[in-house]
């Protein structure tokens, strides 16, 4: 399974780095399952060629997700989980983000479901998908203050126990 | 509120708040539908009412600890979310599980399916106007929920499956009671489905309402019972297997016309296959043997051997006070939901707590679709998709 796996996924690298040579950034094999980190300037072209081409056929973007690595820069990682239907693959695709520059091309285009998974990540961890046709928050509400997944923030939040005199409940 | 052309030449639409207080959202999703007279314009579900933040409290705890958070998320698969849960910290291990407890691990997801499904079934009959219908499933979901108890000692949210096998060895007479289920179950399914299928009323609820192409479905990342009523084959125990599901004989069953009542056949035909899979699953399991792998430091050593080995009872303290490390690095993993494609992606950096936990709720996802399903349908075909769709808010929240 594991050999089988990453066979696959060789296809998939040599097959995007003989489209663009500065495709992929970097390869990471853990436990069976491939990362292509990616610049982030070509993201979107790189969903596209994956989705679109005859020898990848990436049709389902399951999922996609943040990681915080603060303190270290840059410290956002966003994952894409893709998978080929017909080939029966995945992949992951990675790219990098710096904590000053929060900024990212969305892949709504590509896979129309990223909107919401797109949302999700714009709302607990504050990264910006540029070209989002609905970019609010999804899951707290609208006035909420802060990306409550970043390191940063707290487990037990900022806020007070409001308006209960004796119950306040001192700010982390 | 918007003006627009209709059919019927009026131009003005009312906006309507469907929830979150409403029986048939199975929950707390509010849905703002913009309304031509009966007619869906416009739909915008609004989620957000039950998050937990579980994805957060996972990173404050270790990694034994957050299974029974996992248990809270989707609470009629709370088995499913421990397996996925396991099998993602199992990969960032590189643990082996004893064939005896992946046995047990698919018997026990696939029983929490069929359970899941009535429950569904239930429900939806309910919301339908078929009230009798829901008695009968529940009746029969608490026999299950009796097998759970019997098993875990809980009914509900067990945490039986944990990283590197089970909680507990199988019960004294677990043998039976499963057998019982069985042998009554496929008879209980053809009396829903005498009742159900081909009711005119049932038909004229569920028949060409709520239609969505296989492209869309795919391009909206849709999975499970949904997608596969649109005719794509995909199901994650055929196409990734995970716990020897490629060991087992059983048939994915697919639809094509992709409207509410496919949607209502998939499931049907589900719980038909998921008892052939649990049949199976008894089969291979034996009386005895390993229900949890063997990896110090990791796995809690049995009692015997706490009681013997000194190695044993310091491992054991060093698991429950401190946890263990996995080496740093990413693990995703998914399984077959009732509800569809259920992920569980985990970042580690090397310490005892998940640096990320992040789960990929299907209904989430699948509930991203609504507006397209109800878009020119009838205010009161919403129900029936929202039905089908077949959504947890407590996964979709979080």
């Amino acid at each position: 399974m594991t050999e089988n796996t990453s066979e696959r996924a060789s296809v998939v690298v040599e097959h995007l780095r003989a489209w663009n040579p500065n495709a992929i950034e970097e390869v990471v094999e853990f436990r069976g399952e491939t990362t292509l980190v990616l610049p982030r300037k070509i993201l979107r072209a790189v969903a596209e060629r994956c989705r679109d081409h005859a020898e990848l056929q990436f049709n389902l973007l399951t999922d996609a997700t943040c990681v915080d690595r603060y303190p270290h820069e840059p410290r956002f990682e966003l994952n894409y989980h893709l998978v080929s239907i017909p080939r029966r693959d995945k992949i992951r695709l990675k790219v990098r983000l710096s904590g000053s520059d929060t900024v990212v091309d969305t892949l709504v285009p590509v896979w129309p479901g990223a909107n919401w998974l797109e949302r999700e990540i714009f709302d607990l961890f504050g990264i910006r998908f540029t070209g989002h046709p609905d970019l609010r928050r999804i899951l707290l509400p609208e006035d909420w203050e802060g990306y409550p997944l970043r390191k940063d923030y707290p487990v037990e939040g900022y806020r007070d126990v409001p308006m209960v005199p004796g119950f306040r409940k001192s700010s982390v | 509120m918007s003006t627009v052309e209709t059919a019927t030449g009026a131009t003005k639409t009312m906006v309507l708040n469907m929830g979150p207080q409403h029986p048939s959202t199975h929950g707390v999703l509010r849905v703002l539908l913009e309304l031509d007279g009966e007619t869906v314009v416009r739909a915008v579900p609004d989620l957000g009412y039950l998050h937990t933040g579980i994805e957060k409290s996972c990173e404050d705890k270790t990694y034994s600890q957050a299974i029974t958070l996992t248990d809270r998320m989707d609470y009629l698969n709370p088995l499913g979310n421990n397996l996925v849960y396991c099998l993602a910290v199992e990969k960032l291990l590189g643990l082996e599980i004893p064939k005896r407890a992946q046995y047990v691990r698919v018997m026990m997801v696939e029983l929490q399916r069929i359970s899941s499904h009535l429950v569904w079934l239930g429900t939806h009959a309910i919301d339908m106007g078929a009230m009798s219908v829901f008695l009968y499933c529940f009746r029969e979901r608490e026999e299950i929920l009796k097998i759970f108890e019997l098993f875990a000692g809980q009914r509900m949210m067990t945490s039986y499956i944990r990283i590197g096998g089970l909680a507990l060895e199988p019960p004294a007479g677990w043998r039976g009671a499963v057998d019982r289920f069985l042998k009554m179950m496929p008879s209980r399914i053809d009396e829903y489905e005498s009742l159900l299928t081909g009711n005119r009323i049932w038909m004229g609820r569920l028949k060409d309402v709520g239609y969505i192409s296989a492209e869309d479905a795919v391009a909206l990342s849709m999975t499970g019972p949904t997608l596969r009523a649109a005719g794509i084959n995909y199901d994650n125990r055929k196409m990734f297997p995970y716990s020897s599901y490629d060991e087992f004989e059983f048939d994915v069953p697919t639809r094509t016309e992709s409207d509410c009542f496919a949607r209502y056949m998939v499931r049907v035909l589900e719980m038909r296959e998921s008892l052939k899979i649990v049949r199976q699953a008894m089969a291979k399991i034996t009386d005895s043997g390993p229900i949890r792998t063997e990896a110090p430091g990791i796995v809690p050593p049995s009692r015997e051997k706490m009681k013997t080995e000194m190695e044993a009872l310091i491992y054991h303290f060093k698991i429950f006070t401190e946890g263990f490390s996995p080496a740093p690095g990413e693990a995703f993993v998914t399984v077959e939901s009732p509800r569809g494609e259920l992920g569980c992606f985990i970042a580690s950096d090397g310490s005892p707590k998940p640096l990320r936990a992040h789960f990929r709720s299907p209904s989430y996802i699948n509930l991203q679709a609504l507006p397209k399903l109800v878009t020119g349908q009838l205010i009161s075909d919403v129900v029936a998709c929202i039905g089908t769709i077949d959504i947890v808010l407590g996964e979709v929240d979080r």
